[in-house]
């Protein structure tokens, strides 16, 4: 009796592992599918590059205020974390390659990519779960306007171009917040602090490589918040879930994706 | 160029475990109002996209102007679509553009119209439905009826031949629903339109459609004109028509037996 | 939202994004500094090159001049063999000595090349003759005990360099037995 309710609840926990399975590499093919399709029906957003230009306004410049605070205040951080370390190795004007260097190859792109999921991309996905819930989406698709050319495919490209940019700017405030603590709170030399910065801090190895990651993030964060919103269940509940699940598979993606552009980039 | 301008021959469509349609066959004359009746969940709604092509039969077919829907490629949908117009059940209307943008979406994706052209359409349009002075609202400042006219008035943008409504009086005041029930016959009149309605209001529908078919269980239980309809001693027909809550389609969901239910 | 708002908001957008990769480039990376320009390629063979590394600086006199390019192995000669991307702009001489250097006790290892004295200059695909090897610190470690363990025991347990005052040692050249 007991060994038949333990097969039982065996053979139940492995059908849902199974089921769970199935669910999320058909999601990741209709995910592919959609991401194909978008490239496919991408002319219209270059033809028409206005209808980019308003999605780069709603991801990009909305998100302006969020990244340079973030950005200003973990730059701070940074130079008040590493200062208090590299003083007793007695080389506290190494600060200013530090806070650049975790800037622009790690935290810029990747902090940038975290709030922009958690920013844009939830408002992706909410407003095209919303779209589809109220049958706007149907009604373009029936006005012979397909929908993937006319609202995915520009707010994709937007995204792509808006996290780069992002990106750059918040490695560049995050500097300016570190120089504000390292130069004239902690008294570093305003000197050694810029040019250790430039000696140490590569052009093509650190600062393009950074451009690349978040422009790779770009497009991860964004596909991401449009298939969720695409695929989202036409009810409240199901829009509220999708938004979630940008965040967090946005987040995972961003963040294994680091790893992996990083083991390539680090020779 | 055949009479009936859509035809649904001998149809059938289900989703993934459920069917829905079992063998349908109605046409619709040029010109007429067509309405489709029948209970919540009928699949009347699935039927007008079978006939936009936004879903594939399982067997069967649906015609428009004697071309198959289903066997079109994209590019052929869409030129059919482009003769068709439709009102969604909430009116559908984009919640990023004004009244005026909404109805000026279908010109500015579809043609080359210069913008004082599309300028003075919109402003047609609008003005048919009655609400011309309304061209700068947002679709969240519109009521309910009125969002559903300004849907009517993107719908027709384009002149199409055939106008499909879907539910088009579902939750509306008695005063929007004469409205939007005297804008179906009279856009249907004026401009030539074949119009299918779908609905499950048996008064308005009575008061101004030519035809009416009625689906149930997946097939199409009864069909005519609507004094012939009314005049029906089909015991489904009698019920719908005359609104019993019980009859042929019963009250009860299948259940087991009820008192085996409480006393177990 | 106006057409000419958002318009000009994305334009301050993208300019910003512009200015702040300008910034990054010139303020905070060597793009005005580095080998940005056209460079040569030359090759130096080392016995042991130690912890040096592809794209270590390349230094005359202290100024960076290139960047390592690559490292590889020679399976005819058992050296490594090192590819340097040297700036046009400097030309050395084909004698030039390179060595493999240290910044600091424990810093990163850069290749420092001291100009020789021949009219010919290196070459893109040339290969510099005179190579020193990397300081391997076990290696002078052992070196050093093997030294003061075959040196004779002093006299007394003062250390000899003690006694001398510290004018001494100021006026002391240490090149000076290298002379005699």
């Amino acid at each position: 009796m007991i060994r038949s309710k333990i097969l039982i609840r065996l053979v139940r926990s492995l059908s849902k592992l199974g089921s769970d399975f199935i669910d999320k590499v058909w999601r990741l093919g209709a995910g592919a599918r959609l991401f194909g399709l978008m490239l496919i029906s991408s002319g219209e957003s270059f033809r028409r590059f206005r209808l980019v230009v308003r999605e780069v306004y709603f991801t990009g410049v909305m998100s302006l205020v969020i990244i340079s605070v973030s950005a200003f205040f973990v730059g701070m951080v940074l130079a008040l974390q590493g200062y208090n370390t590299l003083q007793k190795y007695g080389s506290s004007e190494a600060i200013g390659v530090l806070v650049a260097l975790a800037l622009v190859r790690e935290l810029g792109p990747v902090v940038t990519a975290l709030l922009f999921a958690g920013r844009a991309g939830t408002a992706i996905t909410a407003e095209i779960g919303l779209m589809k819930a109220t049958e706007q989406l149907a009604a373009m698709e029936m006005m012979a306007v397909s929908p993937i050319s006319r609202v995915i495919a520009p707010r994709f490209w937007a995204g792509v171009i808006a996290l780069p940019i992002l990106a750059a700017l918040f490695s560049m405030i995050g500097i300016l917040g570190g120089y504000l603590v390292a130069v004239p709170l902690i008294g570093v030399d305003s000197g050694a602090f810029w040019s250790q910065m430039q000696a140490n801090v590569d052009w093509q190895f650190d600062i393009v490589n950074g451009v690349i990651k978040s422009i790779v993030f770009g497009v991860a964060c964004t596909i991401i918040a449009l298939f969720e919103g695409y695929d989202a269940p036409p009810t409240a509940e199901g829009v509220s879930r999708a938004t979630t699940r940008t965040v967090v598979t946005s987040s995972l993606v961003v963040l294994a994706l680091d790893f992996v552009l990083t083991s390539f980039m680090i020779v | 160029m055949t009479q009936n301008i859509v035809e649904i021959d001998n149809l059938s469509f289900g989703y993934k475990n459920r069917t829905l349609h079992k063998g349908i066959s109605m046409s619709f004359p040029r010109g007429k109002v067509v309405a489709i009746m029948g209970g919540s969940g009928s699949g009347k709604t699935t039927l007008l996209r079978l006939i936009g092509g936004q879903f594939k039969p399982s067997a069967g077919e649906v015609r428009v102007d004697g071309q198959v829907v289903h066997q079109q490629n994209r590019e052929g949908i869409y030129k059919l679509r482009r003769r068709m117009g439709m009102l969604f059940q909430q009116g559908a209307l984009f919640t990023d553009l004004s009244v005026y943008d909404n109805v000026a979406f279908p010109m500015r994706e579809l043609t080359d119209l210069p913008e004082s052209m599309i300028h003075d359409l919109v402003l047609m349009k609008l003005n048919a439905v009655g609400l011309r002075g309304a061209h700068s609202l947002m679709p969240t400042e519109l009521s309910g009826g009125m969002a559903r006219r300004v849907a009517l008035a993107r719908a027709i943008a384009l002149d199409p031949d055939i106008m499909m409504y879907d539910e088009p009086f579902a939750g509306l005041d008695p005063i929007s629903m004469a409205v939007i029930c005297d804008l179906i016959r009279t856009l249907n009149d004026a401009l030539g339109i074949t119009s299918i309605v779908v609905t499950h209001d048996v008064e308005e529908t009575f008061s101004f459609a030519d035809y009416i078919y009625f689906v149930a269980d997946g097939v199409v239980a009864a069909e005519g004109r609507p004094e012939d309809l009314r005049q029906s001693t089909l015991p489904f027909i009698h019920q719908f028509v005359h609104g019993e809550k019980d009859g042929p389609v019963p009250f009860h969901y299948p259940a087991a037996d009820y008192k085996l239910d409480l006393l177990g | 939202m106006d057409r000419t708002t958002i318009d000009l908001w994305v334009g301050i957008f993208v300019a910003l994004g512009v200015a702040a990769l300008l910034g990054l480039a010139m303020k905070v990376g060597n793009l005005t500094t580095s080998n940005i320009g056209e460079t040569y390629m030359v090759e130096a063979a080392f016995e042991n090159i130690g912890g040096l590394k592809p794209r270590a600086p390349v230094k005359s006199a202290g100024v960076v001049v290139g960047r390592v390019e690559g490292i590889r192995f020679d399976t005819v000669t058992y050296e490594a063999i090192v590819s340097l991307n040297v700036d046009k702009s400097y030309q050395f001489p084909a004698d030039t000595f390179a060595n493999i250097y240290t910044a600091g006790l424990l810093g990163e290892q850069y290749i420092g090349l001291e100009a020789g004295g021949d009219e010919e200059v290196l070459k893109n695909g040339d290969k510099i003759a005179h190579t020193q090897d990397a300081v391997v610190l076990e290696k002078m470690i052992s070196q050093f005990l093997y030294n003061k363990a075959s040196e004779p025991a002093p006299a007394t347990a003062v250390p000899a360099e003690s006694t001398k005052t510290e004018d001494d040692a100021l006026t002391e050249n240490p090149l000076d037995d290298l002379v005699n």
